[in-house]
C-alpha cells in the first residue's frame, strides 16, 4: 500500500496561479502591442524585446547571485515589468538607456525591497521616472507614427498631443488652433499620435482591459475610480473655462490615463486591498494626474499620480477594512 | 427564480457530485465495530460495559458525561471484545470500544419497520429527552449535542428553526440522497424540532444544484404547517451556520455569538431525520448516511453504514485502488480532515469519505503578491493575508484585534490564493494561539 498523503483543509485549490495572473496580463497587452508596432514599427520591437529581457536578465542574476535563492523568472512578473517599462518609453529611446531603467525597476524598485509581491511602489513606473529624469531630452523627444516603418534610422520627431496642448496654451495659442494641429479623435484614439509605446491606442487597452475584467485578473474599482474621477476633474474645469482647458474625451484618449488607469494603477502588489481603498486610490490617481497635466510642470501627471497613491495605499489598508460580518458600521 | 445567498465572500470550487444518483444503500453490519468514546462536540462519553459483556443493537455502551456530551449506542449486536485506544480521522489513538458482531439483535422497542410515524405525541419535554437519550449528535460535521440546541434559556425565544440541506462541500451527496429519499420523515423531524424549540417557523434552504430535492421538499412541505422550502444559490459556504441565517433570514450573528441571539437554530437535514426516528421510532443514533466518493473509485456511492464500520470495509467495497497515490479525506475538500490510515472507524460525524488521487500534493507555495482575493472571498470580512502573516510572525495583537476568533475555517481564503499560500494552516494556528492568551486573560 503506498503512503496517505495528509495536510490541513481545504484539499483542493483554485487552478489560478501567479504565473497565469502574468501570463494573463500579459496576452491582455497584445491588442496594444500590434497597434504599436504597427505605428512605431521595428525599433518599438526591439525595445520591447530588450526590455522585457533586461528586466528578466536583472532579477535572475539578482536571485542568483546577490539573494543566493532560487531564481523565480519563471512567474512572469519580470517580463510584465520589462512589457510594461517598455510600453511607457518613447519607441526611439537609446537601448542602452532602457537597460538602465530595467535595472532600476527591478533591482531598485522590486528586489531591494525583497522581489515580488514587497515593492511599495510600481517598479516599470519607478524606472520610468528614473528615465526621465535622468534623460529628459530622449524621454521626451517622441517619434511620429508612420505606417509599418520598418526603418532604423532616426524618425521624426514631435511632441505628443498633451504635451503639444499645454506648451501651446502656454504660448499663447488659442485652444482652437492648437486642436486643428491635431488628428481627429477617432484617429487619437487608434493611437495615429506621438506618445510611448504602449500608450498610443486608447481602443486597443480597453480592449485589453475588457479582458482583464473577464478574465477576473483585476476588478473595476481601479480603473472606473482613476478614469472616472479624472473625467470629472478634468469635464469641471473643461465647463469653467474651455479655451484654457482640454475637455475630458480629449485627456482619456491621449497620454498614458488608460495604460495608468487598466494596467499600472492595478498592479495588484501596489495598489489597496479592500473595495473602498480601491476607490479611493483610484480617484487619488485621477484627480493628481489632470492636477499634474492641468497646472504642472510636466504635461502629462498619469506615472507621478499613479507613483504618489503608491505610498499611501499602507495607510488605505490600514484605514479601510472590509466590513466584517456580524459587526454593525459605525 | 431569485436564489437567497450570503452578502460577503465566497468561492465556487467545482462541484463533482459525482454521486447525486446513486440511491442509498445499506452497508453490511460490520464484523468488529470500533464504537469510539468521543464522537460528540464537548465531553468524551464514559463506557459503561467491560470487556465479555454481550450487548444488542440500540444498548447504551457508554453514557453523557456532563451538559454538553452525549450517549453512545452499540451499533451492532455481540461481545464487547476490549476497550483499548484506535486511531480516529485525527490520527490520533483516542479509546473506543471494540465489539465483535454476533448476528443482528435489535433493543426491543426499537421500531426498525419503513412505516412512516407521522402523528407527533411526544411532549416538547419528551422530545428533548429522547434526543438525549438516543445520542442524536449534529449530523453536519460538527457533532454538537443536539439536546443542547433544543433547550432555550429563559427569557430567549427561537423565531425560526433552520435547516440545513446545503451540502456545499463538493463532492458530498448524503444529504441530497437523504432529502430524495426520507422527505416526510425529515419534514416530521423538523416539526419535532419546532415543537422542542418553540418556533413557529422552520427554513429549509437548499443550494440550487439539488433542484429536484427542492421541488420534492417543496411540495412535501405543503402537508407541514411553518416549513418553507428555499432555493440558494451555489456558493461555498453557504452551509456555514451563519451564512445560511443570512441568506434565509437576512440576519447577521453577531461577532462571538450564538445564533439564539439572533432567534434561530440551525440544523442539519440528518440531524432533523435522526430526531425522527429518535422520537417516532425510539431509535438511537446507531447508523447515519455517508458518501463515498472520488473520481479513481469504481463504484462511488451513498451508504447507509453503521457507526464503528471501518472506513477501509467502506473504500475496498467501492472499488477503492489502495496502490495509487492518494489523500483520503474524511469529510468534503474544503473543510474534511486528511486521514493518515483508511482503517479507522465510521463516528456520527462522518459525512463522507473522499478519495482524491489527482491535486494531492499541495501547490509550491509563491510570495503574496497582494492580490487581495482572500480578503474578497472571506465570508466573515477578515483578511486572511494578514490574519496569516500576524500568525507566522507570532503577533497575536494583531490577530485579536484583527478578529482571528472569527474565522470559520472554511477554507475559502486557500483555496483562492494564486500564490498557493497556507493561509488557513497560519490562522488556525493563529487562532489557537490567540484563543489561548483570550482565555488566560478573565
Amino acid at each position: 500500500m503506498s503512503m496517505l498523503t495528509i495536510s490541513g483543509s481545504p484539499h483542493v485549490h483554485t487552478d489560478d496561479s501567479v504565473q497565469k495572473i502574468m501570463t494573463g496580463v500579459m496576452i491582455s497587452l497584445i491588442p496594444a502591442a500590434l497597434v504599436s508596432f504597427y505605428f512605431f514599427g521595428l525599433p518599438a520591437i526591439i525595445l520591447t524585446l530588450v526590455s522585457i529581457l533586461s528586466c528578466v536578465a536583472v532579477e535572475y542574476l539578482i536571485q542568483r547571485f546577490i539573494m543566493k535563492e532560487k531564481p523565480s523568472v519563471t512567474d512572469g512578473s519580470a517580463a510584465l515589468t520589462g512589457l510594461l517599462l517598455a510600453f511607457n518609453v518613447p519607441s526611439n529611446l537609446p537601448i542602452w538607456m532602457i537597460v538602465i531603467g530595467a535595472m532600476v525597476s527591478i533591482g531598485i524598485a522590486k528586489m531591494s525591497f525583497g522581489g515580488l509581491g514587497k515593492n511599495p511602489f510600481n517598479p516599470a513606473l519607478v524606472g520610468r521616472v528614473f528615465m526621465l529624469i535622468s534623460f529628459p531630452v530622449q524621454m521626451t523627444s517622441w517619434p511620429k507614427p508612420t505606417e509599418l516603418s520598418m526603418s532604423l534610422s532616426d524618425a521624426i520627431t514631435g511632441p505628443t498631443p498633451l504635451g503639444l496642448v499645454s506648451e501651446g496654451l502656454k504660448k499663447g495659442e488659442s485652444m482652437d488652433s492648437l486642436m486643428n494641429q491635431l488628428p481627429d479623435y477617432i484617429n487619437l484614439a487608434m493611437g495615429n499620435m506621438g506618445g510611448s509605446i504602449g500608450e498610443v491606442s486608447a481602443l486597443a487597452l480597453l480592449l485589453g482591459g475588457l479582458y482583464l475584467l473577464y478574465k477576473k485578473i483585476i476588478t473595476w474599482h481601479i480603473p472606473v475610480a482613476f478614469i472616472g474621477s479624472a473625467l470629472v476633474f478634468a469635464g469641471i474645469m473643461h465647463l469653467v473655462n474651455p479655451d484654457h482647458y482640454m475637455d475630458p474625451l480629449f485627456h482619456l484618449i491621449t497620454g498614458g490615463l488608460m495604460l495608468g488607469a487598466l494596467y499600472m494603477a492595478t498592479d495588484m502588489v501596489t495598489s489597496p486591498m479592500s473595495v473602498i481603498g480601491m476607490l479611493l486610490f483610484g480617484v487619488g490617481c485621477g484627480v493628481i494626474t489632470i492636477l499634474i497635466r492641468l497646472f504642472g510642470a510636466y504635461p502629462e501627471g498619469v506615472s507621478f499620480a499613479i507613483l504618489i497613491m503608491n505610498a499611501v495605499v499602507p495607510l488605505l489598508n490600514k484605514a479601510f477594512k472590509p466590513g466584517r460580518f456580524g459587526v454593525v458600521k459605525k | 427564480m431569485r436564489l437567497k445567498t450570503f452578502k460577503i465572500g465566497g468561492v465556487h470550487p467545482p462541484e463533482n457530485k459525482i454521486t447525486a444518483q446513486e440511491a442509498i444503500k445499506s452497508f453490511p453490519v460490520p464484523s468488529t465495530a470500533r464504537v469510539m468514546l468521543h464522537q460528540n462536540l464537548g465531553v468524551a462519553s464514559v463506557p459503561i460495559v467491560n470487556k465479555g459483556d454481550e450487548v444488542k443493537v440500540g444498548q447504551v455502551i457508554a453514557r453523557q458525561e456532563g451538559f454538553i456530551s452525549s450517549f453512545i449506542h452499540a451499533p451492532v449486536s455481540g461481545i464487547v471484545t476490549k476497550i483499548e485506544e484506535c486511531v480516529d480521522a485525527s490520527g490520533y489513538r483516542k479509546p473506543a470500544i471494540f465489539i465483535e458482531a454476533k448476528g443482528d439483535e435489535w433493543l426491543e422497542g426499537i421500531d426498525t419497520t419503513a412505516t412512516l410515524v407521522s402523528e407527533i405525541k411526544a411532549t416538547k419535554e419528551e422530545i428533548i429527552r429522547k434526543v438525549t437519550e438516543m445520542g442524536i449528535v449534529g449530523l453536519g460535521g460538527a457533532t454538537f449535542p443536539s439536546q443542547v440546541k433544543l433547550m432555550v434559556p429563559e427569557g430567549q425565544k427561537i423565531e425560526y428553526v433552520i435547516i440545513n440541506g446545503v451540502e456545499c462541500e463538493p463532492y458530498l451527496t448524503s444529504d441530497h440522497r437523504l432529502m430524495l429519499e426520507r422527505p416526510h420523515e425529515i419534514m416530521i423531524g423538523i416539526q419535532l424540532l419546532m415543537k422542542a424549540t418553540g418556533a413557529s417557523k422552520a427554513l429549509v434552504g437548499v443550494e440550487a444544484n439539488k433542484l429536484d430535492a427542492i421541488e420534492l421538499l417543496t411540495n412535501v412541505a405543503r402537508e407541514y404547517p411553518g416549513v418553507e422550502v428555499h432555493a440558494l444559490k451555489v456558493k461555498y459556504p453557504q452551509g456555514g451556520e451563519k451564512q445560511l441565517i443570512k441568506a434565509l433570514t437576512q440576519r447577521e450573528v453577531p461577532s462571538g455569538k450564538l445564533p439564539l441571539s439572533v432567534g434561530c437554530v440551525v440544523n442539519n437535514v440528518g440531524t432533523a431525520f435522526a430526531v425522527y426516528e429518535a422520537v417516532q421510532k425510539n431509535k438511537p443514533l446507531i447508523e447515519r448516511v455517508v458518501t463515498i466518493t472520488g473520481k479513481g473509485l469504481k463504484t462511488p456511492g451513498n451508504f447507509l453504514a453503521r457507526i464503528g464500520t471501518s472506513i477501509a470495509d467502506l473504500l475496498s467495497y467501492c472499488g477503492y485502488n489502495a496502490d495509487h497515490e492518494a489523500k483520503i479525506i474524511s469529510g468534503g475538500p474544503m473543510m474534511g480532515k486528511a486521514v493518515t490510515t483508511s482503517d479507522i472507524p465510521m463516528v456520527k460525524g462522518t459525512s463522507g469519505i473522499l478519495v482524491l488521487e489527482e491535486g494531492v500534493e499541495r501547490v509550491a507555495i509563491e510570495p503574496c503578491i497582494r492580490c487581495g482575493r482572500c480578503t474578497r472571498v472571506c465570508p466573515m470580512g477578515l483578511e486572511p493575508y494578514l490574519l496569516a502573516m500576524a500568525s507566522s510572525k507570532k503577533m497575536y495583537d494583531i490577530t485579536e484585534s484583527h478578529a482571528i476568533m472569527d474565522c470559520i475555517e472554511c477554507g475559502s481564503c486557500q483555496y483562492i490564493c494564486p500564490a498557493g499560500r497556507p493561509l488557513l494552516d497560519y490562522v488556525r494556528l493563529g487562532k489557537s494561539e490567540t484563543g489561548k492568551i483570550m482565555r488566560s486573560r478573565k
